[in-house]
C-alpha cells in the first residue's frame, strides 16, 4: 500500500481540528449498525434476563418469582443435566477433534513444503459448509439400524454391538458427541495446518540439534508455535458444543428420554413446546453465563504475549 | 536406480501423513456418500448404509424437489439472504469506519459492548425476539428473520470490519481530509475500494451463516416454505422420517445450493473461514 506524507504540518493540523469538530457528526454513519444491534441484539439480552424473574405464558399476566426459575435450572433433573450433557459434548466437540488436528497437522508437516493436496482440502471442509440441520440428518442415517456405522461393525464381527446408536439409553450422548467430532475435525485440521506452516523451520532444526526427538520437538516448538491457533479451535468449538441445538434437534430432539438433551433444545421446548417463557429464559441466560465463564478464561490463557 | 529408491523413501517417510489425511476426508464425505447411496435406492425400499445402488434411481432426486419444495425454497432462502447480507455488510462496514477512522465519541464503548456480545448463544435472545416480533406484527413474514439477523451480525461484522480498518494508514484519511473530501466521499471513494477483499470475505461468511441459520428461522417463521432452507430441513424430516429414500435426497438438495457456492467460490471461501476464525 502507498502511503502519503502530509506535505505541510500546517494543513495537517487544521484538517485535524476539522475532523475532531466532525467527531460527533461521526455517528451518522455509526447510528444504523447501533439501531439494529440495539433492538434486535442487545435489547433482547436484557428482555432475557427480566423475563427470567418471571412466571410468564406469553399470553396473560406475568408474576415475579424472584429467583424461583434459577433454582429450578440447578433442581430440575432435566434441565441441570442439560448441562452436564453440555460439558460431555465438549470431550467430542473439542478435544477430540483438536487431539486429532494436531497428531495430523504434526505428521503433515513432515511432507516438507506446503500441504497442497486440494481434494482434501475440500473434503475437509464440506462438514463446516453444510448445515447443522443437514449434518444432523445425515448422521441419523449413519447410525441408525441399517446405516453405515452398524454395517461396518457387522463387516468386522461386531454384530452384537450394532444397534440403532441414537435410541440407545447407554450411547445415545456419545453418538452426538461423534457427529460434533465431525462437524469439527476437518476445520481444526486446516487451521493447525495453516498455523504449523508459518512456524520457522530454524526452530525444529535448533532442536534436533539439540537432540530433541520427534515427542520433545512436538512439545517443545509445535505446541507454543501453535498457541494461537488451537486457542481458535478451542474456542469456537467449545461455544459450538455448549450452545448445541440444530444437529441435536434434528437428531434425536433430546431422546431417548431426556438422555441427549441439551442447553439449546431445553430453552426451545421449554418456550414453545411447555409455553413456560420465565424457565427457559432462566436457562438461556445460565448458558449464556456458562458460556462466558468458559470463553473469557480460554482467550487469556490462549492469548499470544 | 537412484532416483526410484529416493522416490520410495520419500514415499514412506510421507506415507503416515498421507494416511492420516486420506482418513479425516474419508471420515468428512462417508456421510453424505452414503446419504446419496440411500437416495439412488428405489423408493418404498429400506435401502443399507453404504452401497452403490445396481439401479441407480436418479428421478428420486425430482420427486424429491417437488416434495419438498425446493424451488420455492431456494427463492425464500435467497430473498432472506438478500435481505440480511447487503444491508448488514453495508452498516457494519460504516459503523467500523465511523469507530477506527472517524474515532466518534463513545465509539471505543459501542465497540466494546458488540465485542462482549460477540460470544453470547444465539438461545438466549429467542423468548424475546419472538415476542418483539410479534408484538410489531412481523413474526411468521420474512422479515421476522432478515431484521434480527441484521441485528445479530453486527458484533462479528463490525469487529471484522473494524480489524480492517485499523490497519489501514491514517496518512491517507488525512489526504483525503486535505483534499476536500468529507467523510462520505472518503469512505465511498478511497476506504471501500480498498476494504473489498475484507467485505468479500465477511459477505460470505454471512451468506454461509444466513442460508445455514436453523433455531431462528424455526422460531420466528411457522411456515415452512418461507424458512431459509436449513429451517424447512426440520418439517421436511418430520414429515418424510420413515421414507429413507425421499428423506436423504431431499436432505442432499436441500445442503446442495451451499455445496456448489463453496465448490465454486472454494479459494474465497477457505480464505474467509480461516480467516474468520482466527480473528473471532
Amino acid at each position: 500500500m502507498r502511503s502519503i506524507k502530509s506535505p505541510a504540518g500546517a494543513t495537517a493540523t487544521r484538517s485535524r481540528h476539522r475532523l475532531r469538530a466532525r467527531r460527533w457528526a461521526g455517528w451518522l454513519f455509526a447510528l444504523p449498525a447501533l439501531a439494529f444491534y440495539g433492538v434486535f441484539n442487545f435489547y433482547p439480552v436484557l428482555l432475557s434476563v427480566q423475563y427470567s424473574f418471571y412466571d410468564w405464558d406469553g399470553v396473560g399476566a406475568s408474576t415475579w418469582v424472584g429467583l424461583k426459575n434459577y433454582t429450578q435450572v440447578f433442581t430440575d433433573n432435566e434441565q441441570f443435566s442439560s448441562l452436564l450433557h453440555a460439558f460431555y459434548l465438549i470431550l467430542f466437540f473439542t478435544i477430540l477433534p483438536v487431539t486429532i488436528a494436531l497428531i495430523t497437522a504434526s505428521v503433515l508437516r513432515q511432507l516438507q513444503g506446503r500441504f497442497t493436496g486440494a481434494l482434501a482440502r475440500t473434503l475437509l471442509f464440506l462438514p463446516q459448509i453444510i448445515p447443522g440441520a443437514a449434518a444432523g440428518v445425515a448422521w441419523t442415517w449413519m447410525y441408525s439400524d441399517n446405516g453405515v456405522v452398524n454395517q461396518l461393525l457387522r463387516a468386522i464381527g461386531l454384530d452384537d454391538i450394532a444397534r440403532p446408536w441414537l435410541a440407545d439409553f447407554t450411547w445415545a450422548l456419545t453418538a452426538v458427541g461423534f457427529i460434533g467430532t465431525w462437524l469439527s475435525t476437518g476445520l481444526c485440521t486446516m487451521l493447525l495446518l495453516a498455523g504449523i506452516g508459518k512456524i520457522d523451520n530454524s526452530l525444529y532444526e535448533a532442536a534436533r540439534i539439540d537432540g530433541a526427538g520427534p515427542i520433545r520437538q512436538f512439545l517443545a516448538v509445535t505446541l507454543p508455535g501453535l498457541r494461537n491457533e488451537i486457542g481458535v479451535c478451542v474456542t469456537i468449538t467449545i461455544i459450538a458444543a455448549l450452545a448445541s441445538f440444530d444437529v441435536v434437534y434434528l437428531s434425536t430432539q433430546g431422546g431417548p428420554g431426556t438422555q441427549t438433551m441439551v442447553p439449546g433444545v431445553a430453552v426451545y421446548n421449554l418456550a414453545f413446546n411447555d409455553a413456560r417463557l420465565g424457565a427457559a429464559s432462566a436457562l438461556a441466560v445460565v448458558l449464556a453465563l456458562v458460556v462466558i465463564a468458559v470463553v473469557v478464561p480460554l482467550q487469556r490463557l490462549f492469548r499470544e504475549k | 536406480m537412484p532416483e526410484r529408491t529416493q522416490t520410495a523413501r520419500a514415499l514412506r517417510r510421507r506415507a503416515p501423513g498421507l494416511i492420516l489425511i486420506t482418513a479425516a476426508a474419508l471420515y468428512s464425505v462417508v456421510p453424505l456418500l452414503s446419504m446419496v447411496s440411500a437416495a439412488l435406492a428405489p423408493q418404498g425400499t429400506f435401502p443399507s448404509g453404504l452401497s452403490w445402488p445396481s439401479d441407480p434411481h436418479w428421478h428420486n432426486f425430482v420427486d424429491a424437489w417437488n416434495v419438498a419444495n425446493i424451488t420455492t425454497l431456494l427463492k425464500s432462502s435467497t430473498l432472506i439472504v438478500l435481505g440480511v447480507v447487503p444491508v448488514a455488510v453495508l452498516i457494519a462496514t460504516m459503523a467500523a469506519y465511523a469507530i477506527a477512522v472517524l474515532e466518534i465519541p463513545l465509539g471505543g464503548v459501542f465497540y466494546t459492548v458488540l465485542v462482549l456480545t460477540l460470544t453470547l448463544p444465539y438461545e438466549i435472545v429467542i423468548v424475546p425476539l419472538y415476542e418483539q416480533t410479534r408484538s410489531m406484527g412481523l413474526l411468521g413474514t420474512q422479515w421476522a428473520l432478515i431484521l434480527p439477523l441484521i441485528g445479530m451480525n453486527m458484533p462479528f461484522a463490525v469487529f471484522w470490519m473494524r480489524a480492517h480498518f485499523v490497519g489501514v494508514p491514517k496518512e491517507l484519511s488525512e489526504a483525503a481530509g486535505m483534499d476536500g473530501a468529507g467523510p462520505w466521499r472518503a469512505l465511498f471513494h478511497i476506504h471501500l475500494p480498498l476494504a473489498r477483499p475484507a467485505i468479500a470475505s465477511l459477505a460470505l461468511l454471512m451468506f454461509l451463516s444466513t442460508w445455514n441459520q436453523f433455531l431462528l428461522a424455526l422460531v420466528l417463521i411457522d411456515d415452512p416454505n418461507k424458512r431459509t432452507m436449513a429451517g424447512a430441513l426440520q418439517a421436511f424430516t418430520t414429515k418424510y422420517s420413515t421414507d429413507q429414500v425421499l428423506l436423504n435426497a431431499g436432505a442432499l438438495l436441500i445442503m446442495a445450493p451451499t455445496i456448489l457456492v463453496f465448490l465454486v467460490l472454494q479459494r474465497h471461501f477457505v480464505k474467509a473461514l480461516l480467516q474468520g476464525s482466527v480473528k473471532g
